[in-house]
């Protein structure tokens, strides 16, 4: 759900009950503290996404270094990090190894640990280039068509039927 | 499958058997998966959304064992349709307010519910009856299992099984439990109980999940990390603290009692009057009332009422239910009235008003 104000995720959600009628508010944090700072100081929530992002992205980064940080691009699904910031969800599987060394602190953040415990897939696939492979020519594909490219296009539409078919 | 069909029963979350289901009333378990050859939806393109939901719908309808499985096409449902689904808990609000190819899979007990192309390309959801964490695990890990034999899922060696939101990556689990909480909320205790589930890092939502208050005292306790922590020990933290909330719930009603017995007879007394005998009753006023009534009867001071009943009322009384119920779409002036008059005949009549819905 999306801050009624903006485009960020709306992770304060308030009832507010003293008017003559319930109102439903959903807000961002930004917004959340625009909204109760008159009022009473905020209560300290949970860390939530874009709390620890923003708290995150503060400390230590200079603008410069931020804007730098905001242009990189997943080279599969074309997801920027600022993109990602905004919206608060990634793009594809792949954005976990290309954004790890700036996501490593955010996930520390969130949840205190950064290795996977419990449960793997039975079949274990050890290697999923090939998944991820195919994300990245299914896009360059669309791009083709819209370019209207297409010779291009047909061609990558035989490479991903080719790896559909070998992970049969 | 017929949504009208489902209207008239209950589900199984509010179902109201199981033990200590006078506090507990349901367990809920979720996992967040997602098909390592497709982008996360935000990425997706119409063809990629649509090709997620023709794989996974294939999975999903034949799982080893599992007959009674109907899939319901949310892209195509009317509006009161998939808020129906929202208040039986069987889609999240997100799922229903999204816009593209997506869908559930629900079996005919309303025990698990297959979400596909909500925020990650599949969730499982499983839900149980009572405090029953460990049945739902074991049933949720066989779907999990049935459908991994034939796709394959985004899972990184480090970080587990990748999600959309970095706040669900690892394990993708989120285990809940539902309480019932009046005593604790009367007593103003409740804020106190909450900030120190806050710092061993449990997370507490209304009824309705992430983003609903709390209507009619329901709150849900869950897990907020669900990395670096194996399945089990993500159960146990939530599993771990129910009993003593529990505790402190029995405590304030015990101290009501005790202190205000008068007062706490009155104010349930006063609750089942005017749900009785009201002409026009919004919904929250309806799951505020219900929630004392509910009290009252665990506690002896109403007499000629059953649990199941209430526990009905609580959902039958939402807005899309109502409107199936009833086989037309109301306004909400004409949704108050009617909810009053299907009050008054089901709680007048005193039993679990057998009569055709």
């Amino acid at each position: 759900m999306k801050c009624q104000n903006c485009e960020k995720p709306a992770t304060f959600h308030i009832t507010e009950l003293t008017g003559p009628e319930l109102v439903e508010l959903h807000l961002c944090a930004d917004h959340a503290q625009q909204y109760l700072a008159p009022a009473e100081e905020a209560e300290e929530a949970t860390p939530t996404l874009a709390g620890v992002l923003a708290q995150h992205l503060n400390l230590g980064q200079t603008a410069e270094d931020l804007a730098r940080l905001d242009q990189r691009s997943c080279p599969v699904c074309g997801v920027t990090f600022y993109e990602f910031r905004q919206a608060g969800r990634l793009g594809c599987p792949h954005d976990y190894v290309c954004f790890e060394e700036e996501m490593e602190p955010l996930i520390v953040n969130i949840h205190g640990a950064t290795e996977h415990k419990g449960k793997r897939p039975k079949r274990g696939v050890k290697d999923s280039s090939l998944q991820t492979e195919l994300i990245k020519l299914r896009r360059e594909m669309t791009d083709a068509v819209q370019n209207e490219e297409y010779e291009r296009a047909s061609e990558l539409r035989d490479s991903i039927r080719e790896i559909e078919q070998r992970g049969q | 499958m017929k949504l009208d069909e489902l209207a008239a029963r209950c589900g199984e979350w509010l179902r109201g058997s199981g033990p200590q289901s006078d506090i507990v009333i349901s367990s809920r378990i979720r996992l967040a998966r997602n098909l390592a050859d497709f982008p996360f939806i935000r990425k997706c393109t119409e063809r990629d959304r649509a090709a997620i939901e023709g794989t996974l719908r294939e999975r999903v309808l034949h799982l080893k064992d599992m007959t009674d499985v109907s899939y319901v096409d949310v892209a195509d449902l009317e509006t009161v349709d998939r808020q129906f689904l929202v208040e039986r808990q069987l889609i999240s609000r997100e799922h229903a307010e999204a816009f593209g190819a997506r869908g559930v899979a629900i079996d005919g007990q309303e025990k698990f519910s297959l979400m596909i192309n909500e925020e990650d390309h599949l969730r499982i959801q499983v839900m149980h009856s009572g405090l029953a964490l460990e049945q739902a695990w074991q049933q949720i890990d066989r779907i999990d299992d049935l459908i991994e034999e034939h796709v394959t899922y985004a899972f990184h060696e480090q970080k587990g099984y990748l999600t959309a939101c970095p706040t669900n990556v690892g394990t993708g689990m989120r285990v809940s439990v539902m309480l019932h909480l009046p005593a604790l909320v009367m007593t103003r205790q409740i804020d106190k109980v909450f900030r120190s589930l806050q710092k061993i890092s449990l997370a507490v939502r209304g009824l309705y999940g992430e983003g609903s208050q709390a209507m009619g005292d329901f709150y849900q306790i869950s897990n907020q990390i669900t990395l670096g922590r194996s399945e089990k020990e993500l159960r146990d933290q939530v599993a771990e603290v129910v009993p003593s909330l529990i505790e402190y719930e029995r405590k304030a009603r015990e101290f009501l009692i005790n202190e205000s017995q008068k007062d706490l007879h009155d104010r349930v007394s006063r609750a089942y009057g005017i749900l009785c005998t009201a002409q026009t009753i919004s919904s929250e006023e309806t799951m505020h009332l219900l929630s004392s009534v509910r009290m009252g009867v665990n506690l002896g001071l109403i007499s000629d009422l059953e649990i199941p009943t209430i526990n009905k009322l609580f959902i039958h009384t939402q807005p899309a239910h109502l409107q199936k119920l009833r086989g037309t779409e109301l306004d909400t002036a004409d949704r108050n009235i009617e909810r009053a008059r299907y009050l008054q005949r089901h709680l007048r009549r005193g039993d679990d008003g057998a009569e055709k819905n």
